[in-house]
């Protein structure tokens, strides 16, 4: 029969309809995954027992070779076996000729974007390689768990791009895994340790992984986790200390900096098991086989302490940089969280405690931490866990709204509200008898729509014919988890409605995000004038309107033919006075002098309308029912 | 009428019961639906409804409502593993019938 975990109380799904989530820590140099089962957010291991694998990837002419065996093979096939491939994904091929140098592949030269590699499988994409990594991952998850992932939520750099983080989401969907949400690592690794349920503070990430540093500054803020400030180096890790150990290896034996790439990857191998030993004791044994023959020497942890200080120096300068952007000292940060496998190296763990002067926590398994946190939030992603303990941890990046009278935008969910959210506001209809409204729904900070990118726009028909401003429409704005946005319009005594779903983010890269943002700070003044001018337009004809209404139903009643061309004068002057100025107080002062020369005939016709109403009653009828009322 | 625990599956719970930080202990339980009738529920206990039966077998405490009771007597819950899977297992003496997964059964 099949085999249960233990649900939450009031949560055991009925058969068949488990969610199965996992976390996937998609790395530079290891990959993990990690699921929750019982309760208990685990990493998961392969059938040897191994947790971690290796992001290595060895294409050969009889199939495709992932992990630690691929691993192995590097120094004999260094140009079919690739590694470190994050650090190439999403990048243009410009990007990657910097990179090139140091990384041993052979790169098709071609006209193609996306850089590609040769190798005896034919050319491969460096998304083609993740998906390579991650299809290990998810079937290994599967196996472990029983049955189909419904998901996985796979953790990327704070720093990530668009375009990386598209390319990361495209190498899942070639695994054939649906990705519930890309999140970022120092975000997960500080939900593992529980921070998101803790007291509110400032807490700083320190990620060293194998390839790049990444130090965040997470603020705490009634269990949503805002990044303050994020810094790093997307060429710095664990293999530069390798490199750093293998540079003084070739060194002292007397090799040239032009060391074939073969021999490169075998001291690389052996710099970074020195260095891994180094973690536990106070000197190791290095023994290189190299063209120039064997070569042996001992290296102690102070010499490797010199070698890879300046390296830990440039991180603790990130380290100082960011709390200075985020604007906090190190004596407010209240935990600082140890990430990525090269945290285990004892100087790194020391510099960095010295600097924050607290203990920095490196309780959970500095490779595992990330994974874990991916697999707590994939969990809830799935719907496994009851509502309140749904996380709320992405902000939308830009404000929603929708356009209103004269091209303004009327925002309802501001930027940097946290997700999944929903708004609700209700609009009225502008003419009489309206039975149908544009909604137009736009994403940015500017006043006006036309600043504003457009989103999508439908409308609303079968609104019940009423005076103007008598229907209350309701537009409510939800957001998702994924950022999907859902916009009804309901009007609220026929109950009709309708609604669209839009991917508000789509093709919006950061840097048109942050260009909208500045865009919308720099024209704040103008913006302002703007919309006050559009306003005082949109009332100048909405008092033309009623004062056309009301003398078209009793002008020839109430007014001669010398009051009624004077008032036909004065409404014409607004009309033109509003479409021809540009300044708002103009068009402000011309709606106050027509409401002026019209107050007589307002007073006529309040006095005919009272007139009307107490037309075959007696005045003392009113005051005995008046008082009456007040009995 | 009892429910037991194989000492495999006192353990996992105890353990997760300590991990979880909090909880009563686990319980046992059927509901109607699934491909075959009656499925299994399996869950943490944090406190005790009405008509609910609490069994205690290697210092863990099994709780089921009387009305699961009936279908789950002589049960025996244990923890194993199959391949790279692991879980818990009901071994249900009162099952005449199960669906091909054994995730829902028939009495």
């Amino acid at each position: 029969m099949a085999l249960l975990q233990i649900a939450e109380p009031g949560q055991a799904a009925a058969p068949h309809q488990h969610r199965l989530a996992a976390g996937i820590d998609l790395g530079t140099t290891n990959s993990l995954v990690a699921t929750v089962r019982s309760g208990r957010a685990e990493t998961l291991a392969d059938g040897q027992g191994n947790h971690i694998l290796p992001s290595v990837v060895r294409y050969t002419a009889d199939g495709v070779v992932v992990g630690e065996a691929a691993r192995r093979s590097a120094a004999d096939d260094p140009l079919n076996t690739i590694s470190s491939v994050k650090r190439l994904i999403g990048r243009g091929v410009a990007d990657v000729s910097s990179l090139g140098s140091e990384l041993p592949y052979d790169f098709v030269r071609g006209e193609s974007a996306v850089p590609r590699i040769r190798t005896a499988a034919g050319e491969v994409t460096p998304i083609e390689v993740s998906a390579e990594i991650l299809r290990v991952l998810g079937r290994r998850a599967q196996d472990t768990l029983g049955g189909e992932l419904s998901g996985v939520v796979i953790t990327v750099p704070a720093y990530f791009d668009d375009a990386q983080r598209q390319a990361t989401k495209d190498a899942a969907r070639l695994a054939g895994l649906h990705v519930y949400r890309l999140l970022n690592e120092p975000t997960a690794a500080a939900v593992a340790y529980g921070l998101d349920r803790g007291a509110d503070g400032v807490h700083a990430i320190y990620d060293l992984g194998g390839g790049t540093f990444d130090v965040s500054v997470l603020r705490l803020h009634r269990g949503v986790f805002e990044v303050m400030a994020t810094g790093g180096d997307s060429a710095l890790g664990g293999d530069d200390f390798d490199m750093a150990v293998a540079g003084w290896i070739l060194e002292q034996a007397g090799v040239s900096r032009g060391a074939d790439r073969g021999t490169l990857r075998h001291v690389l191998d052996q710099a970074r098991s020195a260095k891994e030993i180094l973690a536990t004791q106070a000197s190791t044994t290095v023994d290189v086989e190299l063209p120039t023959g064997r070569w042996q020497g001992s290296l102690s942890r102070a010499q490797l302490d010199a070698l890879i200080d300046p390296l830990i120096r440039k991180t603790v300068h990130t380290c100082r940089r960011v709390l200075r952007d985020a604007g906090v000292s190190p004596d407010e940060i209240e935990d600082v969280v140890m990430v990525g496998g090269s945290t285990r190296t004892l100087r790194v763990r020391e510099m960095v405690g010295e600097f924050f002067g607290r203990e920095p926590l490196v309780d959970i398994d500095p490779d595992r931490v990330v994974a874990i946190g991916a697999a707590i939030q994939a969990d809830v992603l799935a719907g496994n866990k009851p509502g309140e303990e749904m996380l709320l941890l992405d902000v939308n990046p830009l404000s929603l709204g929708i356009e209103t009278m004269g091209g303004l935008t009327e925002k309802l969910i501001p930027r940097n509200t946290t997700l999944p959210v929903a708004r609700a506001q209700e609009f009225t209809t502008f003419k009489d008898g309206q039975t149908a409204m544009a909604v137009h729904v736009v994403q940015g900070e500017r006043e006006l729509v036309a600043d504003c990118r457009s989103l999508a726009r439908f409308e609303l028909r079968g609104i019940p014919p009423m005076v103007a401003g008598a229907a209350r429409i309701q537009v409510t704005f939800s957001v998702d988890a994924d950022g999907l946005l859902h916009v009804e319009a309901r009007e609220q005594t026929s109950g009709v409605s309708a609604s669209v779903a839009v991917k508000p983010s789509y093709g919006l890269t950061d840097d048109e995000i942050t260009g909208m943002l500045q865009a919308s700070i720099e024209h704040a003044q103008d913006d302002m004038q703007a919309r006050r001018l559009v306003e005082e337009r949109v009332e100048a004809q909405r008092v033309v309107e009623a004062l056309n209404a009301a003398l078209a139903s009793d002008g020839a009643e109430l007014l001669n033919t010398a009051e009624r061309a004077t008032l036909d004068q004065a409404l014409q002057r607004l009309v033109d006075t509003a479409s021809s100025s540009g300044d708002a107080d103009e068009v402000e002062a011309a709606i106050k002098r027509l409401e002026k020369d019209c107050e007589f005939y307002v007073e006529r016709r309040m006095n005919s309308g009272i007139r009307k109403a107490m037309a075959g009653h007696r005045v003392d009828e009113f005051a005995q029912e008046d008082g009456s009322k007040a009995d | 009428m009892a429910v037991t625990l194989t000492e495999a599956a006192a353990n996992r719970v105890q353990s997760f019961l300590h991990s979880r930080g909090k909880g009563l202990g686990v319980r046992l339980g059927v509901k109607t639906s699934g491909c075959s009738g009656l499925a299994y529920v399996l869950e943490f206990v944090d406190e005790l409804d009405d008509g609910d039966e609490v069994f205690e077998d290697h210092g863990v405490k099994v709780i089921i409502d009387r009305k699961s009771l009936v279908y789950l007597d002589g049960t025996q819950l244990d923890y194993g593993k199959e391949g790279l899977n692991e879980g818990f297992k009901f071994n249900n003496p009162n099952v005449k019938d199960q669906c091909g997964c054994g995730e829902s059964f028939k009495v």
